[in-house]
Protein backbone atom coordinates (compact mmCIF):
# COMPACT_ATOMS: atom_id res chain seq x y z
CA UNK A 1 0.00 0.00 0.00
CA UNK A 2 1.35 3.51 -1.06
CA UNK A 3 1.38 6.77 1.48
CA UNK A 4 -0.38 8.17 -0.81
CA UNK A 5 -3.52 5.36 -0.27
CA UNK A 6 -2.94 6.20 3.07
CA UNK A 7 -3.83 10.01 2.68
CA UNK A 8 -6.88 9.42 0.93
CA UNK A 9 -8.25 7.01 3.87
CA UNK A 10 -7.51 10.21 5.72
CA UNK A 11 -9.55 12.74 3.75
CA UNK A 12 -13.36 11.77 3.19
CA UNK A 13 -13.97 11.56 -0.32
CA UNK A 14 -17.52 11.08 0.34
CA UNK A 15 -19.91 14.40 0.91
CA UNK A 16 -22.62 12.34 1.96
CA UNK A 17 -21.05 11.42 4.78
CA UNK A 18 -19.70 15.21 5.91
CA UNK A 19 -19.99 15.79 9.68
CA UNK A 20 -22.60 18.59 10.26
CA UNK A 21 -21.18 19.08 13.69
CA UNK A 22 -18.42 20.75 12.15
CA UNK A 23 -16.10 23.54 13.35
CA UNK A 24 -17.60 26.98 12.90
CA UNK A 25 -16.70 28.16 9.60
CA UNK A 26 -15.63 25.59 7.71
CA UNK A 27 -17.80 26.01 4.71
CA UNK A 28 -18.45 22.98 2.13
CA UNK A 29 -18.93 24.14 -1.11
CA UNK A 30 -21.55 23.46 -3.57
CA UNK A 31 -24.17 23.85 -0.16
CA UNK A 32 -26.37 27.07 -0.98
CA UNK A 33 -27.68 28.60 1.42
CA UNK A 34 -31.30 28.04 2.10
CA UNK A 35 -34.36 27.61 3.91
CA UNK A 36 -33.12 29.02 7.18
CA UNK A 37 -36.76 28.70 8.45
CA UNK A 38 -36.69 24.80 8.10
CA UNK A 39 -33.54 24.77 9.46
CA UNK A 40 -34.35 26.45 12.34
CA UNK A 41 -37.24 24.00 12.73
CA UNK A 42 -35.34 21.10 12.37
CA UNK A 43 -33.21 22.14 14.96
CA UNK A 44 -35.26 22.85 17.80
CA UNK A 45 -36.94 19.35 16.32
CA UNK A 46 -34.34 16.66 18.05
CA UNK A 47 -34.67 18.40 21.31
CA UNK A 48 -38.30 18.61 21.31
CA UNK A 49 -38.86 15.11 20.40
CA UNK A 50 -36.46 14.38 23.06
CA UNK A 51 -37.83 16.62 25.89
CA UNK A 52 -41.83 14.88 24.69
CA UNK A 53 -40.34 11.11 24.52
CA UNK A 54 -39.10 11.56 28.06
CA UNK A 55 -42.38 13.26 28.82
CA UNK A 56 -44.34 10.50 27.70
CA UNK A 57 -42.47 7.70 28.84
CA UNK A 58 -42.12 9.25 32.55
CA UNK A 59 -46.19 10.00 32.52
CA UNK A 60 -46.77 6.63 31.65
CA UNK A 61 -43.77 4.74 33.61
CA UNK A 62 -45.98 2.06 35.23
CA UNK A 63 -47.35 0.83 31.97
CA UNK A 64 -44.04 0.73 30.20
CA UNK A 65 -42.35 -0.94 32.87
CA UNK A 66 -45.78 -3.47 33.54
CA UNK A 67 -45.18 -4.26 29.30
CA UNK A 68 -41.83 -6.18 30.35
CA UNK A 69 -43.61 -9.16 31.54
CA UNK A 70 -42.97 -12.70 31.15
CA UNK A 71 -39.85 -14.83 31.99
CA UNK A 72 -38.84 -14.13 28.16
CA UNK A 73 -38.97 -10.75 27.74
CA UNK A 74 -37.39 -10.34 31.49
CA UNK A 75 -34.68 -12.05 30.66
CA UNK A 76 -33.91 -10.36 27.50
CA UNK A 77 -34.34 -7.02 29.66
CA UNK A 78 -32.11 -8.29 31.66
CA UNK A 79 -28.89 -9.98 29.15
CA UNK A 80 -30.03 -6.82 26.98
CA UNK A 81 -28.86 -3.97 29.87
CA UNK A 82 -26.21 -6.10 31.15
CA UNK A 83 -24.44 -6.18 27.89
CA UNK A 84 -24.59 -2.49 27.69
CA UNK A 85 -23.58 -1.66 31.54
CA UNK A 86 -20.84 -4.47 31.15
CA UNK A 87 -19.29 -2.93 28.07
CA UNK A 88 -19.93 1.16 28.63
CA UNK A 89 -16.46 1.62 30.87
CA UNK A 90 -14.47 -0.42 27.98
CA UNK A 91 -16.29 1.71 25.28
CA UNK A 92 -15.93 5.04 27.07
CA UNK A 93 -12.38 4.55 27.42
CA UNK A 94 -11.56 3.51 24.16
CA UNK A 95 -13.79 6.83 23.18
CA UNK A 96 -11.27 8.65 25.04
CA UNK A 97 -8.56 7.12 24.14
CA UNK A 98 -9.07 7.34 20.38
CA UNK A 99 -10.26 10.86 20.98
CA UNK A 100 -6.36 11.45 22.69
CA UNK A 101 -4.91 9.51 19.37
CA UNK A 102 -7.57 12.03 16.82
CA UNK A 103 -6.62 14.97 18.61
CA UNK A 104 -3.28 14.76 20.85
CA UNK A 105 -0.70 12.74 19.33
CA UNK A 106 0.46 13.96 16.16
CA UNK A 107 0.32 11.90 12.83
CA UNK A 108 4.62 11.92 12.95
CA UNK A 109 4.33 9.63 16.00
CA UNK A 110 2.98 6.76 14.26
CA UNK A 111 5.62 6.97 11.55
CA UNK A 112 8.37 7.04 14.35
CA UNK A 113 6.38 4.30 16.59
CA UNK A 114 4.98 1.65 13.69
CA UNK A 115 7.96 0.24 11.06
CA UNK A 116 8.05 2.10 8.20
CA UNK A 117 7.15 -0.63 5.59
CA UNK A 118 3.48 -1.93 6.09
CA UNK A 119 4.66 -5.42 5.72
CA UNK A 120 6.21 -5.16 9.29
CA UNK A 121 4.06 -2.68 10.48
CA UNK A 122 1.40 -5.33 10.45
CA UNK A 123 2.50 -7.55 13.03
CA UNK A 124 4.21 -5.25 14.97
CA UNK A 125 0.87 -3.23 15.09
CA UNK A 126 -1.14 -6.56 16.36
CA UNK A 127 1.72 -7.57 19.02
CA UNK A 128 0.99 -3.83 20.65
CA UNK A 129 -2.78 -5.16 21.31
CA UNK A 130 -1.23 -7.15 24.51
CA UNK A 131 -1.00 -3.62 25.75
CA UNK A 132 -4.92 -2.64 25.95
CA UNK A 133 -6.29 -4.51 28.52
CA UNK A 134 -10.23 -4.38 27.55
CA UNK A 135 -12.59 -6.29 25.64
CA UNK A 136 -13.23 -5.74 21.89
CA UNK A 137 -15.70 -2.47 22.27
CA UNK A 138 -13.03 -0.14 22.77
CA UNK A 139 -10.50 -1.16 20.13
CA UNK A 140 -12.81 -0.32 17.11
CA UNK A 141 -13.00 3.45 18.07
CA UNK A 142 -9.33 3.41 18.60
CA UNK A 143 -8.61 1.70 15.33
CA UNK A 144 -10.99 4.10 13.58
CA UNK A 145 -8.76 6.74 15.03
CA UNK A 146 -5.24 4.85 14.02
CA UNK A 147 -6.32 5.23 10.17
CA UNK A 148 -7.50 8.67 10.64
CA UNK A 149 -4.24 9.75 11.88
CA UNK A 150 -2.29 8.17 9.08
CA UNK A 151 -1.48 4.59 10.25
CA UNK A 152 -1.61 1.86 7.24
CA UNK A 153 -5.24 0.42 7.46
CA UNK A 154 -3.55 -3.14 7.73
CA UNK A 155 -1.79 -2.37 10.89
CA UNK A 156 -4.49 -0.53 12.57
CA UNK A 157 -6.83 -3.70 11.37
CA UNK A 158 -4.39 -6.52 13.29
CA UNK A 159 -4.41 -4.26 16.01
CA UNK A 160 -8.48 -4.38 16.04
CA UNK A 161 -8.63 -8.11 15.79
CA UNK A 162 -5.51 -8.81 18.18
CA UNK A 163 -6.50 -6.32 20.76
CA UNK A 164 -9.10 -8.08 22.32
CA UNK A 165 -8.12 -11.48 22.50
CA UNK A 166 -4.28 -11.33 23.77
CA UNK A 167 -4.18 -8.84 26.03
CA UNK A 168 -2.74 -9.80 29.59
CA UNK A 169 -6.61 -9.99 31.73
CA UNK A 170 -7.53 -12.25 28.81
CA UNK A 171 -5.31 -14.78 28.57
CA UNK A 172 -4.99 -14.56 32.39
CA UNK A 173 -8.88 -15.48 32.44
CA UNK A 174 -8.44 -18.40 29.98
CA UNK A 175 -5.70 -19.89 32.47
CA UNK A 176 -8.27 -20.07 35.65
CA UNK A 177 -11.10 -21.06 33.17
CA UNK A 178 -9.16 -24.09 32.33
CA UNK A 179 -7.32 -25.55 35.23
CA UNK A 180 -4.85 -27.66 34.40
CA UNK A 181 -4.43 -27.24 30.45
CA UNK A 182 -2.83 -23.80 30.30
CA UNK A 183 -1.91 -24.76 26.81
CA UNK A 184 -5.23 -23.43 26.28
CA UNK A 185 -4.21 -19.93 26.48
CA UNK A 186 -1.10 -20.54 24.90
CA UNK A 187 -2.98 -21.66 21.89
CA UNK A 188 -5.22 -18.96 22.17
CA UNK A 189 -2.81 -16.46 22.10
CA UNK A 190 -0.88 -17.74 19.21
CA UNK A 191 -4.32 -18.42 16.96
CA UNK A 192 -5.37 -14.91 17.07
CA UNK A 193 -2.36 -13.19 16.73
CA UNK A 194 -1.74 -15.04 13.72
CA UNK A 195 -5.16 -14.53 12.72
CA UNK A 196 -4.43 -11.18 13.01
CA UNK A 197 -1.03 -10.67 11.32
CA UNK A 198 -2.86 -13.08 8.32
CA UNK A 199 -5.83 -10.68 7.94
CA UNK A 200 -3.84 -7.46 7.98
CA UNK A 201 -1.51 -9.00 5.50
CA UNK A 202 -4.22 -10.17 3.26
CA UNK A 203 -5.66 -6.85 3.37
CA UNK A 204 -2.42 -5.20 2.34
CA UNK A 205 -2.69 -7.66 -0.60
CA UNK A 206 -6.72 -7.76 -1.56
CA UNK A 207 -7.69 -4.80 0.31
CA UNK A 208 -9.00 -1.28 -1.30
CA UNK A 209 -8.87 1.71 0.38
CA UNK A 210 -12.38 2.79 -0.76
CA UNK A 211 -13.76 -0.32 0.92
CA UNK A 212 -13.14 2.00 4.87
CA UNK A 213 -15.57 4.83 4.45
CA UNK A 214 -14.15 6.73 7.80
CA UNK A 215 -16.88 9.94 8.14
CA UNK A 216 -15.37 13.26 7.13
CA UNK A 217 -14.45 14.49 10.53
CA UNK A 218 -13.52 18.85 10.26
CA UNK A 219 -14.10 18.94 13.96
CA UNK A 220 -11.24 17.06 14.51
CA UNK A 221 -9.20 19.75 13.48
CA UNK A 222 -10.16 22.34 15.20
CA UNK A 223 -7.82 24.96 16.52
CA UNK A 224 -8.81 24.51 20.18
CA UNK A 225 -7.47 21.23 21.24
CA UNK A 226 -9.96 20.68 24.08
CA UNK A 227 -13.30 21.55 21.71
CA UNK A 228 -11.89 18.71 18.81
CA UNK A 229 -11.34 16.91 22.04
CA UNK A 230 -14.68 16.69 23.60
CA UNK A 231 -16.40 16.92 20.21
CA UNK A 232 -14.56 13.33 19.19
CA UNK A 233 -16.15 12.30 22.75
CA UNK A 234 -19.07 12.91 21.61
CA UNK A 235 -19.84 12.05 18.14
CA UNK A 236 -17.89 8.48 19.31
CA UNK A 237 -20.09 7.77 22.33
CA UNK A 238 -22.99 8.24 20.31
CA UNK A 239 -21.96 6.83 17.13
CA UNK A 240 -19.64 3.58 18.52
CA UNK A 241 -22.36 3.76 21.30
CA UNK A 242 -25.87 3.30 19.09
CA UNK A 243 -24.42 0.72 17.56
CA UNK A 244 -23.15 -0.95 20.89
CA UNK A 245 -27.57 -0.91 21.60
CA UNK A 246 -27.99 -2.67 18.16
CA UNK A 247 -25.81 -5.42 18.57
CA UNK A 248 -26.17 -5.57 22.64
CA UNK A 249 -30.12 -6.43 21.50
CA UNK A 250 -28.95 -8.97 18.89
CA UNK A 251 -26.98 -11.21 21.16
CA UNK A 252 -29.80 -10.59 23.75
CA UNK A 253 -32.22 -11.95 21.51
CA UNK A 254 -29.97 -15.01 20.59
CA UNK A 255 -29.21 -15.70 24.11
CA UNK A 256 -32.69 -16.17 25.14
CA UNK A 257 -34.26 -17.72 21.60
CA UNK A 258 -31.22 -20.33 21.18
CA UNK A 259 -31.71 -22.92 24.07
CA UNK A 260 -28.60 -24.89 24.79
CA UNK A 261 -29.40 -28.26 24.30
CA UNK A 262 -29.98 -27.82 20.59
CA UNK A 263 -26.38 -26.96 20.52
CA UNK A 264 -25.49 -30.46 22.10
CA UNK A 265 -27.03 -32.62 19.48
CA UNK A 266 -23.98 -31.12 17.49
CA UNK A 267 -20.94 -32.10 19.51
CA UNK A 268 -20.83 -35.15 18.53
CA UNK A 269 -19.36 -34.49 15.20
CA UNK A 270 -15.75 -33.10 14.59
CA UNK A 271 -16.17 -30.67 11.68
CA UNK A 272 -19.90 -29.96 12.73
CA UNK A 273 -19.08 -28.65 16.47
CA UNK A 274 -16.08 -26.35 15.32
CA UNK A 275 -18.65 -24.66 12.79
CA UNK A 276 -21.33 -24.97 15.48
CA UNK A 277 -19.00 -23.58 18.53
CA UNK A 278 -17.71 -20.52 15.59
CA UNK A 279 -21.23 -19.45 14.87
CA UNK A 280 -22.52 -19.22 18.56
CA UNK A 281 -19.15 -17.40 19.46
CA UNK A 282 -20.55 -14.50 16.70
CA UNK A 283 -24.18 -14.90 17.92
CA UNK A 284 -23.92 -14.63 21.66
CA UNK A 285 -20.98 -12.13 21.53
CA UNK A 286 -19.93 -12.05 24.81
CA UNK A 287 -16.96 -10.19 26.28
CA UNK A 288 -13.91 -11.67 25.32
CA UNK A 289 -12.69 -11.45 29.35
CA UNK A 290 -15.83 -13.98 29.51
CA UNK A 291 -15.45 -16.08 26.89
CA UNK A 292 -13.11 -18.62 28.14
CA UNK A 293 -15.57 -19.65 31.22
CA UNK A 294 -18.80 -20.19 28.90
CA UNK A 295 -16.11 -22.25 26.52
CA UNK A 296 -15.22 -24.22 29.58
CA UNK A 297 -18.91 -25.04 30.24
CA UNK A 298 -19.22 -26.17 27.02
CA UNK A 299 -17.79 -29.27 28.43
CA UNK A 300 -19.06 -32.10 25.43
CA UNK A 301 -17.12 -30.30 22.76
CA UNK A 302 -13.67 -31.28 21.85
CA UNK A 303 -10.91 -28.68 23.02
CA UNK A 304 -10.40 -27.78 19.63
CA UNK A 305 -13.67 -26.61 19.40
CA UNK A 306 -13.64 -25.01 22.43
CA UNK A 307 -10.10 -22.87 21.32
CA UNK A 308 -11.96 -21.65 17.80
CA UNK A 309 -14.78 -20.04 19.92
CA UNK A 310 -12.01 -18.43 21.69
CA UNK A 311 -10.39 -17.30 18.72
CA UNK A 312 -13.39 -16.16 16.80
CA UNK A 313 -15.34 -14.95 19.66
CA UNK A 314 -13.13 -11.50 20.46
CA UNK A 315 -12.94 -10.56 16.26
CA UNK A 316 -16.24 -11.29 14.58
CA UNK A 317 -19.55 -10.79 16.77
CA UNK A 318 -22.79 -9.10 16.24
CA UNK A 319 -21.84 -6.02 18.35
CA UNK A 320 -18.27 -5.66 16.42
CA UNK A 321 -19.87 -6.42 13.15
CA UNK A 322 -22.57 -3.55 14.10
CA UNK A 323 -19.94 -1.42 15.38
CA UNK A 324 -17.94 -1.91 12.88
CA UNK A 325 -20.36 -0.89 10.33
CA UNK A 326 -20.78 2.28 11.68
CA UNK A 327 -16.81 3.30 12.09
CA UNK A 328 -15.75 2.00 8.78
CA UNK A 329 -18.67 1.22 6.61
CA UNK A 330 -21.10 -1.29 5.56
CA UNK A 331 -18.96 -2.34 2.23
CA UNK A 332 -15.71 -2.71 4.63
CA UNK A 333 -17.95 -4.56 7.15
CA UNK A 334 -19.76 -7.00 4.76
CA UNK A 335 -16.04 -8.52 3.24
CA UNK A 336 -13.80 -8.39 6.61
CA UNK A 337 -16.12 -10.21 9.08
CA UNK A 338 -16.53 -13.01 7.15
CA UNK A 339 -13.37 -13.47 5.82
CA UNK A 340 -11.88 -13.24 9.61
CA UNK A 341 -14.34 -15.75 10.32
CA UNK A 342 -13.06 -18.32 7.99
CA UNK A 343 -9.44 -17.42 8.77
CA UNK A 344 -10.25 -17.12 12.46
CA UNK A 345 -12.29 -21.04 12.28
CA UNK A 346 -8.89 -22.42 9.75
CA UNK A 347 -6.19 -20.64 12.54
CA UNK A 348 -8.04 -22.29 15.40
CA UNK A 349 -8.75 -25.13 13.78
CA UNK A 350 -5.45 -25.41 12.67
CA UNK A 351 -3.25 -24.83 16.27
CA UNK A 352 -6.03 -26.62 17.94
CA UNK A 353 -4.61 -29.97 16.41
CA UNK A 354 -1.19 -29.22 17.01
CA UNK A 355 -0.97 -27.81 20.43
CA UNK A 356 -4.26 -29.45 21.97
CA UNK B 1 -30.21 14.88 15.99
CA UNK B 2 -28.38 18.19 17.14
CA UNK B 3 -25.59 18.75 19.61
CA UNK B 4 -28.03 19.51 22.47
CA UNK B 5 -29.76 16.28 22.03
CA UNK B 6 -27.12 14.62 22.42
CA UNK B 7 -25.76 16.16 25.09
CA UNK B 8 -28.96 15.40 26.97
CA UNK B 9 -29.13 11.69 25.71
CA UNK B 10 -25.38 11.32 26.53
CA UNK B 11 -26.52 13.40 30.49
CA UNK B 12 -29.06 10.68 31.07
CA UNK B 13 -26.87 7.85 30.11
CA UNK B 14 -23.77 8.40 32.17
CA UNK B 15 -26.78 9.17 34.95
CA UNK B 16 -28.15 5.92 34.67
CA UNK B 17 -24.91 4.07 35.12
CA UNK B 18 -24.02 5.97 37.90
CA UNK B 19 -27.86 6.20 39.69
CA UNK B 20 -27.44 1.59 38.68
CA UNK B 21 -24.04 1.80 40.10
CA UNK B 22 -24.90 3.43 43.79
CA UNK B 23 -28.27 2.04 44.34
CA UNK B 24 -26.50 -1.27 43.78
CA UNK B 25 -29.02 -2.25 40.80
CA UNK B 26 -25.89 -3.02 39.03
CA UNK B 27 -25.05 -6.25 40.82
CA UNK B 28 -28.04 -7.84 39.00
CA UNK B 29 -25.84 -7.41 35.26
CA UNK B 30 -22.28 -7.25 36.10
CA UNK B 31 -19.93 -8.01 38.74
CA UNK B 32 -19.31 -5.77 41.83
CA UNK B 33 -15.58 -5.04 40.77
CA UNK B 34 -17.12 -3.01 37.88
CA UNK B 35 -17.88 -0.48 40.54
CA UNK B 36 -15.32 1.43 40.45
CA UNK B 37 -14.71 1.48 36.35
CA UNK B 38 -18.67 2.24 35.74
CA UNK B 39 -18.42 5.34 37.98
CA UNK B 40 -15.31 6.74 36.20
CA UNK B 41 -17.09 5.83 32.57
CA UNK B 42 -20.50 7.72 34.17
CA UNK B 43 -19.10 10.51 35.35
CA UNK B 44 -16.79 11.08 31.69
CA UNK B 45 -20.23 10.63 30.33
CA UNK B 46 -21.47 13.55 32.08
CA UNK B 47 -18.77 15.33 31.52
CA UNK B 48 -19.09 15.09 27.93
CA UNK B 49 -22.33 15.76 27.75
CA UNK B 50 -21.95 18.94 29.95
CA UNK B 51 -18.66 20.23 27.87
CA UNK B 52 -21.25 19.71 24.75
CA UNK B 53 -23.93 21.86 26.00
CA UNK B 54 -21.08 24.39 27.27
CA UNK B 55 -19.84 24.40 23.91
CA UNK B 56 -22.94 24.71 22.14
CA UNK B 57 -24.09 27.85 24.55
CA UNK B 58 -20.57 29.75 24.23
CA UNK B 59 -20.48 29.55 20.56
CA UNK B 60 -24.58 30.08 19.48
CA UNK B 61 -24.36 32.15 16.99
CA UNK B 62 -21.24 30.17 14.97
CA UNK B 63 -23.27 26.70 15.25
CA UNK B 64 -26.47 28.87 14.15
CA UNK B 65 -25.18 30.46 11.49
CA UNK B 66 -23.38 27.20 10.01
CA UNK B 67 -26.37 25.32 10.26
CA UNK B 68 -28.38 28.19 8.48
CA UNK B 69 -26.19 28.11 5.84
CA UNK B 70 -26.44 24.25 4.95
CA UNK B 71 -27.79 22.63 7.83
CA UNK B 72 -31.23 21.70 6.24
CA UNK B 73 -31.42 18.58 4.92
CA UNK B 74 -28.44 16.59 6.49
CA UNK B 75 -29.36 16.84 10.01
CA UNK B 76 -29.48 13.15 10.07
CA UNK B 77 -25.77 12.64 8.88
CA UNK B 78 -25.46 13.57 12.67
CA UNK B 79 -25.40 10.01 14.43
CA UNK B 80 -28.90 9.06 14.55
CA UNK B 81 -28.10 5.87 15.80
CA UNK B 82 -27.45 7.41 18.88
CA UNK B 83 -31.32 7.76 19.67
CA UNK B 84 -30.69 3.81 20.53
CA UNK B 85 -28.67 4.78 23.75
CA UNK B 86 -32.17 5.92 25.08
CA UNK B 87 -33.41 2.05 25.12
CA UNK B 88 -30.65 1.10 27.72
CA UNK B 89 -31.70 4.56 30.06
CA UNK B 90 -35.26 3.66 29.55
CA UNK B 91 -34.35 0.30 30.86
CA UNK B 92 -32.30 1.16 33.69
CA UNK B 93 -34.60 4.16 34.78
CA UNK B 94 -38.09 2.95 34.43
CA UNK B 95 -37.89 -1.52 34.34
CA UNK B 96 -34.48 -1.91 35.99
CA UNK B 97 -35.06 -5.70 34.89
CA UNK B 98 -34.47 -7.96 37.77
CA UNK B 99 -31.57 -10.72 38.32
CA UNK B 100 -31.40 -13.77 35.86
CA UNK B 101 -33.90 -16.17 37.23
CA UNK B 102 -34.99 -19.62 37.07
CA UNK B 103 -36.16 -18.98 33.45
CA UNK B 104 -32.22 -18.58 32.96
CA UNK B 105 -31.16 -21.38 34.76
CA UNK B 106 -33.02 -23.84 33.05
CA UNK B 107 -32.07 -22.78 29.72
CA UNK B 108 -28.21 -23.07 30.22
CA UNK B 109 -26.00 -26.03 30.61
CA UNK B 110 -24.61 -26.39 34.68
CA UNK B 111 -21.11 -24.39 35.31
CA UNK B 112 -18.86 -27.85 35.51
CA UNK B 113 -17.06 -27.51 38.81
CA UNK B 114 -13.42 -27.52 39.49
CA UNK B 115 -11.83 -29.77 42.03
CA UNK B 116 -9.78 -27.50 44.83
CA UNK B 117 -6.33 -26.71 43.67
CA UNK B 118 -4.70 -28.29 46.10
CA UNK B 119 -6.47 -31.94 46.63
CA UNK B 120 -7.47 -30.98 50.14
CA UNK B 121 -10.35 -29.13 50.96
CA UNK B 122 -10.10 -26.54 53.94
CA UNK B 123 -12.20 -27.20 56.54
CA UNK B 124 -15.73 -26.05 56.72
CA UNK B 125 -16.97 -22.75 58.38
CA UNK B 126 -17.48 -22.97 61.95
CA UNK B 127 -21.29 -22.72 62.78
CA UNK B 128 -24.07 -25.36 62.49
CA UNK B 129 -25.42 -25.06 59.98
CA UNK B 130 -22.47 -24.10 58.68
CA UNK B 131 -22.80 -21.99 55.53
CA UNK B 132 -20.98 -22.78 52.11
CA UNK B 133 -21.94 -21.73 48.71
CA UNK B 134 -23.16 -24.21 46.04
CA UNK B 135 -20.24 -23.78 44.10
CA UNK B 136 -18.24 -25.35 46.77
CA UNK B 137 -20.70 -27.96 48.10
CA UNK B 138 -21.03 -29.13 44.46
CA UNK B 139 -16.96 -29.56 44.00
CA UNK B 140 -16.65 -30.88 47.65
CA UNK B 141 -19.26 -33.45 46.72
CA UNK B 142 -18.22 -34.53 43.29
CA UNK B 143 -14.50 -34.28 43.80
CA UNK B 144 -13.90 -34.79 47.43
CA UNK B 145 -17.52 -37.56 47.72
CA UNK B 146 -18.31 -35.73 50.83
CA UNK B 147 -15.39 -36.29 52.68
CA UNK B 148 -15.15 -32.90 54.46
CA UNK B 149 -18.70 -32.93 54.23
CA UNK B 150 -20.07 -35.13 56.23
CA UNK B 151 -21.62 -35.03 59.90
CA UNK B 152 -21.60 -31.28 59.57
CA UNK B 153 -25.32 -29.71 58.66
CA UNK B 154 -24.89 -27.43 55.98
CA UNK B 155 -26.45 -24.03 54.86
CA UNK B 156 -27.06 -22.96 51.53
CA UNK B 157 -28.60 -19.98 49.64
CA UNK B 158 -29.93 -19.52 46.09
CA UNK B 159 -33.62 -19.64 44.16
CA UNK B 160 -35.79 -22.34 43.72
CA UNK B 161 -35.49 -23.73 40.07
CA UNK B 162 -37.81 -26.63 38.40
CA UNK B 163 -35.33 -29.04 37.58
CA UNK B 164 -35.90 -31.65 34.55
CA UNK B 165 -38.43 -33.84 36.16
CA UNK B 166 -40.54 -30.96 37.63
CA UNK B 167 -38.90 -31.38 41.41
CA UNK B 168 -37.49 -28.17 42.40
CA UNK B 169 -33.78 -27.50 42.26
CA UNK B 170 -31.94 -25.21 44.43
CA UNK B 171 -30.17 -22.85 42.08
CA UNK B 172 -28.04 -19.52 41.67
CA UNK B 173 -26.31 -17.61 38.56
CA UNK B 174 -22.05 -17.67 38.31
CA UNK B 175 -21.11 -14.79 36.33
CA UNK B 176 -18.06 -14.26 35.07
CA UNK B 177 -18.54 -10.54 33.54
CA UNK B 178 -21.72 -9.65 32.73
CA UNK B 179 -25.40 -11.68 32.68
CA UNK B 180 -24.94 -12.48 28.92
CA UNK B 181 -22.49 -15.46 30.43
CA UNK B 182 -24.46 -16.21 33.33
CA UNK B 183 -24.55 -19.90 33.90
CA UNK B 184 -26.44 -21.84 36.90
CA UNK B 185 -25.15 -23.36 39.04
CA UNK B 186 -28.02 -26.86 40.58
CA UNK B 187 -28.22 -28.88 43.16
CA UNK B 188 -30.42 -31.49 43.68
CA UNK B 189 -32.70 -31.77 46.72
CA UNK B 190 -33.46 -35.09 48.15
CA UNK B 191 -34.88 -36.08 51.38
CA UNK B 192 -38.67 -35.60 52.17
CA UNK B 193 -38.66 -32.37 53.03
CA UNK B 194 -40.47 -30.59 50.49
CA UNK B 195 -39.83 -27.30 49.34
CA UNK B 196 -43.02 -25.87 47.73
CA UNK B 197 -41.61 -22.10 47.21
CA UNK B 198 -43.06 -21.00 44.05
CA UNK B 199 -39.79 -20.42 41.39
CA UNK B 200 -37.42 -17.48 41.71
CA UNK B 201 -38.05 -17.61 45.67
CA UNK B 202 -35.31 -17.33 47.85
CA UNK B 203 -34.59 -19.68 50.12
CA UNK B 204 -32.24 -20.45 53.00
CA UNK B 205 -31.90 -24.49 53.18
CA UNK B 206 -30.50 -26.30 55.95
CA UNK B 207 -29.46 -30.00 55.00
CA UNK B 208 -26.81 -32.79 55.06
CA UNK B 209 -24.47 -34.52 52.35
CA UNK B 210 -26.30 -37.03 50.09
CA UNK B 211 -24.66 -39.03 47.93
CA UNK B 212 -27.08 -38.87 44.96
CA UNK B 213 -25.36 -37.39 42.37
CA UNK B 214 -27.28 -36.68 38.89
CA UNK B 215 -26.69 -35.43 35.59
CA UNK B 216 -27.31 -32.06 34.19
CA UNK B 217 -29.95 -32.56 31.35
CA UNK B 218 -28.28 -29.88 28.86
CA UNK B 219 -25.06 -30.76 28.65
CA UNK B 220 -24.25 -33.63 31.13
CA UNK B 221 -22.39 -31.76 34.19
CA UNK B 222 -22.38 -33.91 36.96
CA UNK B 223 -25.34 -32.45 39.58
CA UNK B 224 -24.44 -32.34 43.47
CA UNK B 225 -27.57 -33.53 45.69
CA UNK B 226 -28.48 -32.29 49.45
CA UNK B 227 -30.40 -33.73 51.58
CA UNK B 228 -32.76 -31.29 53.16
CA UNK B 229 -34.05 -30.45 56.39
CA UNK B 230 -35.63 -27.94 56.68
CA UNK B 231 -35.74 -24.36 54.79
CA UNK B 232 -36.76 -21.15 54.91
CA UNK B 233 -37.86 -18.34 52.30
CA UNK B 234 -35.84 -14.76 52.39
CA UNK B 235 -35.69 -11.61 50.77
CA UNK B 236 -33.18 -11.71 47.87
CA UNK B 237 -29.81 -10.77 48.57
CA UNK B 238 -28.01 -7.90 47.28
CA UNK B 239 -25.54 -9.75 45.78
CA UNK B 240 -27.91 -12.06 43.39
CA UNK B 241 -25.00 -13.94 41.73
CA UNK B 242 -22.49 -16.56 42.75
Amino acid sequence: MSPADNATTRRARYPEEIDWAATPGSVTPGMPAEQPAGVHASRIGSVEILAGLLLVLALFRDQVGGLVSGARLQTWTTVFVSVLVQAVPFLVFGVVLSAVIAVFVPRSFWAKALPRHPALAVPAAGLAGVILPGCECGSVPIAGSLIRRGVTPAAALAFLLAAPAINPIVLTATVIAFPGRPGMAVARGLASLVVAVAMGWLWLRLGKTEWIRLPHRPDLDDSAKARAFWAACRHDVMHAGGFLVLGAAAAATINVVVPAAWLQSLAGSPVLSVIALATLAVLLSICSEADAFVAASLSQFSLTSRLVFLVVGPMVDLKLISMQTGMFGRRFASRFAPVTFVAAILVGTAFGAVLL
Amino acid sequence: MNRLAQAVVMLLFGGAIIKATLTDMFLRYVKEGLRPLLLVAGGLLIAAAVMTIWYDLRAPSAAAEQDDGHGHGHGHHEPRVGWLLLLPVLALLLIAPPALGSYAAGQAGAVVVNPALDSDYPPLPAGDPAPISLLDYASRSIYDSGKSLTGRQLKLTGFVTPGPDGRPMLARMVLTCCAADGRPIKIGLAGDTQIDAAPDSWVEVVGVYSQQVGKDPVNKADVAYLEVRSWQQITEPKQPYA
